[in-house]
């Protein structure tokens, strides 16, 4: 396993403050429900710089790590939606609902393929709306141009994600090594596209 | 001449440096700073957070030196601690207590000077921490921890009382917040080094009440110290967004200490006891920075 150096700690501490930062400012106009997505995205991504800079890239391996970690997209994508698509939040509410429990029974309970089979789809949907909606939102006009720098965070956290499906499938696209040397950077830039957006 | 007592001090400083716990005592110079700031004194009072930290500092590394003079025994019985500078015999105890003392004194002649009531804080910490911690009950039940943690409240009360004038109750929700705090971070540590102080014949959480026992207690400490600041940042007129960041910084704490209950290893007590220090040490960046105009 890769040992941690100098600049994945700062890379990790990075995350740490820009998520804290991004949790004490909360964002204007985000009623209580938007507000508590986000914090417990941007909460997600925190604790993952925090844990990570103190037990290593070991903790990844961990089935409550992957549970947990399920939650930042999950929470920042009802963020979105609570926040600019009203109408399809308790919708949306019931499909993360079932999606995490889903995700977190597969992970303990079942063998195999399955619970990447059931991780996969979860995941994607709730990329598609952080990669799209901020996308959508600024190139229309409804929302600052800056706004567009979540989804761009989105795309980042999803090929994160993905490195780290890859790796615990066994098949990785990079090798182990590579992916552990780019990942405390990718965390980094995406907390940082997604604190500039907001 | 000049070379000759530069090096000496150089070397002097070199010895008693560890003797001190840098570490402990910038921590703990943090809360007392913090607990100044919490009365949102405005900055430019420079020349009162010099003497509030001067005097903490003299008055914490005195004490921390006559505990070093105090425990020299056990700490030569224990791996962890038998290279330090006393139990190694490379600092007379006498020459240390002698500092230690004087230390002490001139941290308690400038606490006492800056105010009395500041003054008498600072005093009730180190009597705490040094005579009813170390001298009477350190070596006779290992609930002398809570006498530690009280001690370990009191910079952040006197940083508070020398700011506002007076003893507060958010004052003391502040030190309670840290004497919640103090066995999450020292019952991990004796957890970690038990076999060392059972052959030291220190009584600890772990030899008394068993390390499960002493897990279950490091995880209801750690809600109690959550709580404790929680209601502390709330009663500051702090901002929502802290608590909110709080609640984050929680949720790690109190997970990490129950899965250290549940499957314990010694990885995850040690992340514990690490993630307890950033835990404090976050929370006192949350007042700071909450409280500054």
């Amino acid at each position: 396993m890769k040992k941690l150096n100098i600049a994945d700690r700062l890379f990790f501490l990075a995350t740490v403050f820009l998520a804290g930062y991004q949790i004490v400012s909360g964002i204007e106009g985000f009623d209580f429900w938007a507000t508590l997505f986000l914090t417990v995205a941007f909460g997600v991504l925190l604790l993952a710089g925090l844990l990570l800079f103190l037990f290593g890239f070991e903790i990844l391996e961990k089935k409550l790590v992957v549970v947990v970690a399920t939650l930042a997209p999950l929470s920042l994508s009802a963020a979105l939606i609570f926040a600019f698509l009203p109408r399809y939040k308790t919708l949306y509410a019931f499909f993360i609902g079932l999606g995490f429990l889903g995700i977190a029974v597969t992970q303990f309970k079942a063998t195999g393929k399955i619970p990447v089979l059931f991780l996969a789809p979860v995941h994607a949907v709730a990329g598609l709306i952080i990669f799209l909606l901020p996308l959508i939102r600024s190139f229309g006009g409804q929302a600052p141009m800056s706004f567009a720098l979540v989804g761009a965070g989105g795309a980042l956290m999803g090929l994160g994600g993905l490195l780290l499906a890859f790796l615990k499938s066994g098949a990785p696209i990079l090798s182990r090594e590579t992916i552990f040397s780019v990942f405390p950077l990718l965390l980094a830039l995406t907390t940082a596209l997604f604190v500039l957006g907001f | 001449m000049k070379t000759f007592f530069r090096d000496v001090i150089k070397r002097k400083l070199k010895l008693y440096w560890p003797l001190i716990k840098s570490l402990q005592t910038g921590l703990l110079l943090v809360t007392g700073f913090t607990g100044y700031i919490s009365v949102r004194c405005p900055m430019f009072h420079f020349q009162q957070i010099a003497g509030l930290l001067g005097s903490l500092f003299f008055a914490i590394s005195g004490s921390t030196i006559l505990n070093m003079v105090y425990d020299r025994d056990i700490d030569a019985r224990m791996n962890r601690t038998r290279h330090r500078p006393l139990p190694a015999g490379k600092v007379k105890p006498g020459e240390a207590l002698t500092v230690g003392l004087i230390i002490s004194a001139l941290g308690l002649l400038w606490a006492f000077s800056l105010s009395p009531m500041f003054g008498w804080v600072v005093f009730a910490g180190l009597f705490i921490d040094v005579v009813v911690y170390t001298i009477w009950l350190k070596r006779k039940t290992a609930w002398s921890i809570v006498w530690g943690g009280i001690s370990g409240g009191m910079p952040i009360l006197a940083g508070r009382v020398l700011g506002l004038g007076h003893i507060d109750s958010i004052g003391i929700l502040l030190a309670l917040a840290i004497l919640l705090w103090i066995p999450t971070h020292i019952l991990t540590f004796s957890i970690r080094y038990q076999d060392d102080y059972r052959q030291a014949g220190v009584p600890t959480f772990p030899s008394t009440y068993g390390v499960t026992g002493t897990q279950r207690i490091i995880a209801i400490s750690s809600i109690g110290a959550a709580i404790a600041i929680g209601t502390g940042i709330y009663a500051l007129g702090l901002s929502w967004g802290y608590l909110r960041l709080l609640s984050v910084l929680t949720v790690g704490l109190v997970g990490l200490s129950l899965i250290s209950l549940y499957r314990p290893s010694e990885q995850v007590n040690f992340g514990l006891f690490k993630y307890a220090s950033l835990f404090m040490l976050g929370s006192m960046m949350m007042v700071v920075l909450g409280a500054m105009p």
